[in-house]
């Protein structure tokens, strides 16, 4: 039993690496007022260049730095639509996700698929500090040991921190304050799309080691959901991809009891999403959104 | 003064027939009324004129049934009403056409007013566009029955809400603000349908206005509201724009200290604006130069709506020059920006501090919002040296808070007192400050003007913005007056008085 509940947890520590990286990111976006809905998205194309690049290099940190390069690229995109331009930010982010999966769809076929072959690179393996919980991918311990404090302290302790809640709260204010609404929005972008690269890039250096179709399988919306179950508070954030990590985890390992043989696994597999809905009607009620969200901004 | 006599005076004398009696109420620890009482009657037309934040809406809403009083009652014909809702009003009689209109806009005219009456199953619009055309026959509002809202001009959407009162049988139409959105043409011919209703269908008509001339024109009685108190109710004939403007504007209550002894030595001009015109959709500003020398505070005086809004958005740097140029200290900014602003030392209060308030951070955040660079290192904020800046400021300013309350959760009072705090504590070397004390207490008001006089003292040139006439003729050193969007005349504040500042704001030039 001990064996199985460090099991569970050692891989959900695992399964919320991405989750907690990519709503990490969103976080900062839309602390700034911006709804980022190209989530998915840019984890599907920073998973895609990141493995394309690490098969052809051999170097999986440089397939690392070439998906978030990507993450940054893609970000700098909506930045322009959404902050620049003032386009409406569903759109905007909708487009952007359709446009990269289909993106990274083509390029897989034309690279890799088209001879009925795959791309796989050797991943990242585990570092083993002792036992299941602590044998984790240097990422897993990079995003919870490093990433998360320091998003924290990004927010709540760094001038660019304040300046990104201002902007996200009353950007007039913050304009008549001398505050750059622009330059702020558009960095929270860059912070956030890096951070959403990162979590595509460690599905496939890491966690898997190959690419195929669906490869994201909804993450990206998952973590939308724990942004606003966390209310934009990183402590309850974190909880809730705990929480995601735990049920998916759990239901992985009741598949294999003997008892739960004959329940189809799409039930099992439904579970955590079905967990999603219900904290976010349970928690949904009240929302405190940024002042700011989704509004565009511009002097009279 | 004249036009209107003749038509008004059949139905006249009408007992009155909706009192409002002491009407309180209050939004948390703002008091938007206090023991008001206001009679309206048929066939009179009645305008509530009054300043931004007077209270006129507000006692209008509550007539309307769109909030409720704290205190009082609503009466007719000697019988209380109970208004709960726009239903009941409407079943009392009573309509109303607010500042935002309430029309669907994808709908046409006919589904609008359809939607009035509609009932849950049948829906006859053949019958609803004859009612509409005897309508506009009657009350002579010419309208098409089956264009959609959208595409109609905003003077058209008004009168579709007016017919849409009118047809649900109102006897009294209240107007919030009705000229305010109409160009010239438009209110010439809104204020001739207000005299025909109330002489050919004796409609009794509430204007709520802050422009002198169409009251002039159209009502038989005017109330003026100031701080949420009725000061005057009398005849429009008997009273001169002047005597009006200065009731709106002004009365010896809240006069709080004795006019403060006009420094005679000033240094140079620090903020110099020089022929400085913008068009808006709002309003203009034509050809306005002045300069502010340091120690000096020099009050802009006018009826809302004459260019002060606009002044004070070119001074924040957010809204861009036709033409002209600010000087600071003799250097020429040319467009302005928020941050070029700031760079050459300009502090700005704004007429809404909820628009430069960020509600949801601390107390302690917002007072460096301004100068986040200066309380951070490279890498993060010196949140010791920001406590102690927000705890000095708190003893210095008064402020009523910790450091770590939501800014948000703050009375007016004290949140101006947050913005004044991180105004002054930058030094500037010149604060625009506009509307400082409205919506304050006595006491918060008083506070928030020593404020200002001590700043200038200390050498800070300042612009300070009013609709307040008193508070502009205690604080200020020269006053200069503006009417429509022009400076009309600066006028010494020793020998300023309010008739003479009072006439200028009529745009009579001596």
């Amino acid at each position: 039993m001990i064996d199985i509940t460090q099991e569970i947890i050692g891989s959900s520590l695992r399964i919320a690496t991405p989750l907690a990286l990519a709503a990490l990111g969103e976080l900062v976006t839309e602390k700034s007022g911006v709804l980022n809905l190209g989530v998915e998205g840019i984890m599907y194309g920073s998973a895609f260049v990141g493995i394309a690049t690490a098969a052809h290099t051999g170097s999986l940190t440089t397939g690392l730095i070439a998906a978030l390069v990507t993450g940054a690229a893609a970000g700098l995109i909506f930045a322009f639509l959404t902050v620049t331009l003032g386009v409406n930010q569903h759109v905007a982010g909708l487009g952007l996700t359709l446009f990269m999966i289909s993106f990274s769809n083509s390029a897989n076929r034309i690279m890799f698929t088209s001879d009925g072959g795959q791309v796989r690179v050797d991943p990242w393996r585990p570092i083993d500090f002792g036992g299941p919980i602590f044998s984790q991918y240097w990422i897993t311990y990079a995003t919870f040991l490093f990433i998360v404090p320091l998003t924290w302290w990004l927010m709540r302790r760094s001038g660019l921190g304040l300046k990104i809640r201002a902007v996200g709260e009353n950007p007039e204010a913050a304009d008549v304050a001398g505050i750059d609404v622009t330059k702020t929005r558009y960095t929270a972008i860059l912070i956030g799309s890096i951070y959403m690269a990162a979590g595509g890039a460690f599905i496939t250096l890491a966690f898997v080691g190959s690419f195929t179709i669906n490869i994201i399988n909804g993450r990206g919306w998952v973590a939308l959901a724990l942004v606003i179950f966390g209310r934009w508070k990183i402590g309850r954030l974190l909880a809730g991809a705990a929480l995601f990590s735990l049920i998916n985890a759990g239901q992985l390992q009741l598949r294999l009891l003997p008892s739960f043989s004959n329940v189809p696994f799409e039930i099992l597999l439904a579970l955590p999403y079905l967990a999603v809905i219900i904290g976010l009607a349970v928690s949904g009620r009240n929302i405190p959104y940024p002042g700011a969200y989704l509004k565009p901004y511009k002097r009279h | 003064m004249n036009s209107q006599e003749g038509a008004g005076v059949v139905i006249h004398g009408t007992a009155p027939s909706i009192f409002l009696r002491n009407i309180s109420k209050a939004f948390g620890e703002t008091i938007a009324l206090s023991d008001v009482s206001l009679d309206l009657r048929v066939g009179e037309v009645h305008a509530l004129l009054g300043e931004n934040g007077a209270g006129k809406t507000t006692l209008m809403k509550i007539l309307y049934g769109l909030t409720q009083p704290d205190t009082g009652l609503i009466e007719a014909g000697g019988v209380a009403l109970t208004i709960n809702s726009p239903r009941d009003a409407r079943a009392a009689g009573i309509g109303m056409v607010t500042q935002h209109f309430s029309l669907v806009k994808n709908m046409t005219v006919v589904e609008n007013i359809a939607l009035a009456s509609a009932n849950t199953f049948s829906l006859d619009l053949a019958s609803v566009r004859k009612e509409i055309n005897a309508a506009s026959a009657k009350f002579g509002l010419e309208v098409s029955p089956d264009a959609v809202i959208s595409s109609l001009p905003v003077a058209l959407q008004q009168r579709v809400e007016i017919l849409k009162a009118l047809m649900s049988g109102c006897r009294y139409l209240i107007l919030d603000e009705p000229t305010a959105v109409l160009g010239p043409q438009d209110i010439d011919s809104l204020l001739e349908v207000i005299k025909k209703l109330r002489s050919e269908s004796g409609i009794g008509i509430v204007l709520i206005s802050h422009k002198m001339a169409e009251i002039e024109q159209v009502a038989d009685r005017v109330s003026v509201l100031r701080r949420g108190k009725v000061v005057s109710n009398s005849k429009v004939s008997g009273m001169s724009s002047q005597e009006l403007i200065g009731l709106m504007m002004g009365n010896d209550e809240v006069a709080v200290a004795q006019r403060r002894p006009t420094q005679q030595l000033f240094g140079d001009p620090i903020l110099a604006l020089k022929g400085i015109s913008v068009t808006t959709e709002s309003g203009e500003l034509n050809e306005v130069s002045f300069d502010v020398r340091s120690g000096e505070i020099v009050g802009v005086a006018g009826v809302s709506g004459n260019g002060q809004a606009e002044l004070v958005r070119v001074l924040s740097g957010t809204l861009a020059l036709d033409k002209g140029s600010v000087v600071i200290e003799g250097n020429t900014l040319g467009q302005t920006t928020p941050q070029s602003l700031m760079r050459a030392g300009v502090g700005m209060l704004g007429e809404d501090r909820h628009a430069s308030a960020v509600h949801a951070l601390q107390v302690m955040e917002n007072l460096v919002l301004d100068c986040i660079d200066n309380f951070a290192t490279k890498f993060q904020l010196k949140q010791k040296e920001i406590l102690e800046h927000c705890e000095s400021a708190i003893t210095q300013f008064e402020i009523k808070t910790t450091p770590k309350q939501p800014l948000g959760t703050l009375s007016g009072g004290n949140m101006q007192k947050v913005l004044l705090a991180r105004l002054f504590s930058r030094k500037p070397k010149v604060a625009i400050i506009s509307q400082p004390t409205r919506g304050l207490d006595v006491m918060a008001t008083r506070y928030v003007r020593s404020l200002i006089m001590q700043a200038s003292t200390e050498g800070t040139a300042v612009l300070l913005v009013s609709e307040d006439l008193d508070e502009v003729l205690e604080l200020a050193d020269r006053v200069a007056v503006m009417y429509r969007g022009a400076i009309i005349g600066i006028v010494d504040g020793s020998t300023a008085t309010r008739e003479t500042l009072g006439q200028l704001m009529a745009g009579i030039k001596q």
